[in-house]
């Protein structure tokens, strides 16, 4: 405190975003709630190792030439019986190595909800922003129409979707296609919470006065919508944006498992549990148990993250 | 003020051609006439969703792949191609066509199944007991599981059986439909080999409906299905019960029938339980709905030979008059429920009535 001198009473000391951070009640909240720490560490070591997959799988599962198929149905943590290889989480009846996988299969699953949910935000952040900010028949027609989708389980639209859309994708493109076809439905499936949670903002934003002063210097609509109002009402967005992710892995998981999501040839999480199945009256149990828990595990810690986000970004309960 | 929906009602029905001269019609009164104009925009709308969801049907059926193609083998004269594009109606006009299909869905005839070669509605008619009888079992699971665990955990709101099931709860509704199938297979098919983990078991006929629920093994294999599928809904009934008795055993009423002496049970079930059912009737009705969309995956852990395993295979072999037809219905179903729900909420509840109208 001594080297404030009067010069510097007026302006407060200049601190970094990350010191700013670091400060924040949001940061003391998150740092006070054990749930969230634990969960936030687990997404992102399982997001990491998602994504390092190449670099950490001890064997590449999608290259024919690595694989033996004498390794098949190698119990976890004990030598093969005939190539005396052994595999930390046991082997396919491939001779593939579940670990390795499970860390190709989580990277679709996460490819496949990150592109999703990010899709359905852009999509309803916008046709939101453009209910709440225009009204009139525009905003009458597309919040019928969400209210129409609401009805529906967005599974079961997600999966309407996959169905139509594999129905007018030529054949010989239907595989390669599957897994843009399947970001496209789940996507599709959930738009509704973000548009409508970005209208009701956008409603109150509209009547305000800086939107106000903004139409007064000129500034065109859009630039209003994307400008002004747009930062104003993310805050939402980012929580309904975490608890979706966790929605669309366990859709996409629930459409590969039902085999109308990943093809075999790049299999997620999904897939490789609907792999899994077909060894449980064998006895081969850990084809099925570990990409269950994993899959487990990356839903309930997003969830959690979600859950947690919500209640600590709600201005009621400060 | 006085509005009763039960005698209402038929009135719409017997009056449906004079709607608009009732609308301006001097005897109704002023709340009458927005009801019935919100009845007469409900029903309108309805029957929009389904012409479009049809029309999708419909893009289906007659841009993916050739339905020539699909019909004629290989052997075929440029004629019997004509000649089955005049029989299919073909060459007519688009809004023509749509229409003619539009009148074969109404009357259930969706053409022939490309994977299977019999008629789409015979095949779905088959099925259609399986799933509605999984859907009506685990919805009886859902509902009376769900209330008695609700109003338990009312009760006993901080008593550790309460803290317990809430918990198990979480976790319930976390879970992934199939996974829970796949564990409780694995529990109860594999390691106990107490009951069967695929098929409907020995089924009966009774006429057209075949059911599972007169022989045993029926029963055993209706067992594993129905949790699973009945356990999401029941958790969320169960919440729901538990939440709306808690707001309820507030209430001031609550507190004089237990200060007249009222015994425990006659407060808990004749007083509080009654004044939560309303909620819990709405969302039981909506949910019912997604029971059978939910069937889908339930069906396909437990191979049940259901609508819902139809559909699933139907969409990996592209078999588009199955895909088609199961939309048709599964929107008929779901816009059908929806309406009667917010219909009922005006026979239910009689607050809801000058809410609802007004707001729109």
């Amino acid at each position: 405190m001594a080297d404030i001198g009067a010069g510097q009473l007026a302006k407060p000391k200049e601190i970094g975003r990350w010191e700013r951070f670091r400060q924040s009640d949001f940061f003391w909240k998150f740092k006070r709630s054990p749930v969230a720490v634990a969960s936030f560490v687990v997404t992102v070591v399982l997001v990491l190792s998602a994504v390092l997959a190449p670099l950490i799988a001890p064997h590449n599962p999608f290259d024919p030439a690595t694989l033996n198929l004498m390794n098949g149905f190698t119990a976890p943590g004990e030598p093969n019986a005939f190539t005396g290889d052994e595999f930390f989480l046991g082997t396919d009846d491939q001779g593939r190595d579940v670990f390795s996988t499970i860390l190709y299969g989580m990277r679709i699953s996460l490819f496949v909800g990150f592109s999703a949910v990010l899709f359905a935000m852009i999509l309803g952040v916008a046709l939101g922003l453009i209910a709440g900010y225009i009204g009139g028949w525009t905003e009458t027609i597309i919040m019928r129409i969400a209210d129409i989708q609401l009805t529906f389980p967005s599974i079961l639209v997600a999966m309407l979707i996959f169905g139509v859309a594999k129905g007018f994708t030529p054949v010989e493109y239907r595989d390669q296609m599957a897994i843009w076809v399947l970001i496209i439905a789940i996507g599709l499936s959930d738009w509704v919470q973000f548009a409508r949670v970005v209208r009701g903002a956008t409603l109150v934003e509209r009547g305000k006065e800086y939107v106000q002063a903004a139409k007064l210097i000129g500034r065109t609509s859009p630039a209003i919508m994307v400008k002004h109002i747009l930062p104003n009402v993310l805050s939402p967005v980012l929580v309904i944006a975490t608890i979706s992710l966790a929605l669309a892995i366990i859709a996409e998981a629930t459409l590969s498992f039902l085999g109308v999501g990943a093809p075999p040839t790049q299999p997620s999480l999904g897939t490789l549990i609907r792999i899994g199945q077909g060894f449980l009256f064998s006895g081969e149990w850990w084809i099925l148990f570990f990409p269950s828990c994993t899959l487990l595990a990356l839903a309930l810690s997003v969830n959690l993250l979600g859950d947690w986000l919500r209640d600590a970004l709600n201005p009621r309960l400060k | 003020m006085k509005c009763d929906g039960a005698s209402f009602c038929p009135k719409i029905v017997d009056d449906a051609a004079n709607i608009c001269v009732l609308l301006d019609g001097p005897g109704l009164a002023p709340h009458k006439q927005r009801m019935l104009a919100y009845v007469i925009r409900r029903v309108a709308q309805s029957i929009l969703v389904l012409l479009v969801v049809g029309l999708v049907a419909f893009s289906m059926f007659r841009f993916v792949g050739d339905p020539i193609d699909n019909m004629l083998g290989q052997e075929r004269t440029q004629a019997d191609i004509d000649r089955l594009r005049t029989q299919l109606g073909l060459d007519r006009p688009f809004a023509v066509q749509y229409y003619k299909f539009l009148e074969g869905a109404v009357q259930g005839n969706f053409g022939v199944s490309y994977r299977q070669g019999r008629p789409v509605g015979k095949i779905i008619s088959e099925r259609a007991p399986a799933t509605l009888e999984l859907a009506a079992v685990s919805g009886f699971l859902a509902i009376s599981i769900g209330i008695a665990l609700g109003v338990f955990t009312a009760i006993r709101r901080d008593g550790w059986a309460s803290n317990v099931i809430m918990t198990l709860s979480l976790v319930g509704v976390s879970l992934p439909t199939f996974l829970i199938g796949i564990l409780l297979i694995y529990l109860f098919s594999v390691e106990l080999d107490m009951l069967p983990s695929f098929g409907r078991g020995e089924v009966t006929k009774l006429g057209w409906w075949t059911t599972g629920l007169l022989t045993s093994s029926g029963l055993k294999a209706l067992i594993l299905p129905s949790i699973t599928l009945g356990l999401y809904q029941m958790t969320l009934i169960m919440r729901l019960v538990r939440s709306e008795m808690l707001e309820v055993l507030r209430q001031d009423y609550i507190r004089f029938a237990r200060a007249r002496g009222l015994k425990d049970r006659v407060v808990n079930f004749r007083h509080a339980l009654k004044n939560t059912l309303v909620p819990v009737i709405t969302v039981t009705g909506l949910q019912l709905g997604s029971i059978i969309a939910f069937a889908i995956i339930t069906e396909t852990v437990f191979q049940w030979p259901g609508v819902g395993l139809l559909f699933i295979n139907a969409i990996q072999f592209v078999d588009i008059p199955v895909m088609a037809a199961y939309l048709m219905l599964i929107s008929v179903m779901f816009v059908g429920i929806n309406l009667v729900v917010d219909l009922l909420y005006f026979w239910v509840d009689p607050r809801l009535r000058a809410d609802r109208t007004g707001a729109h």
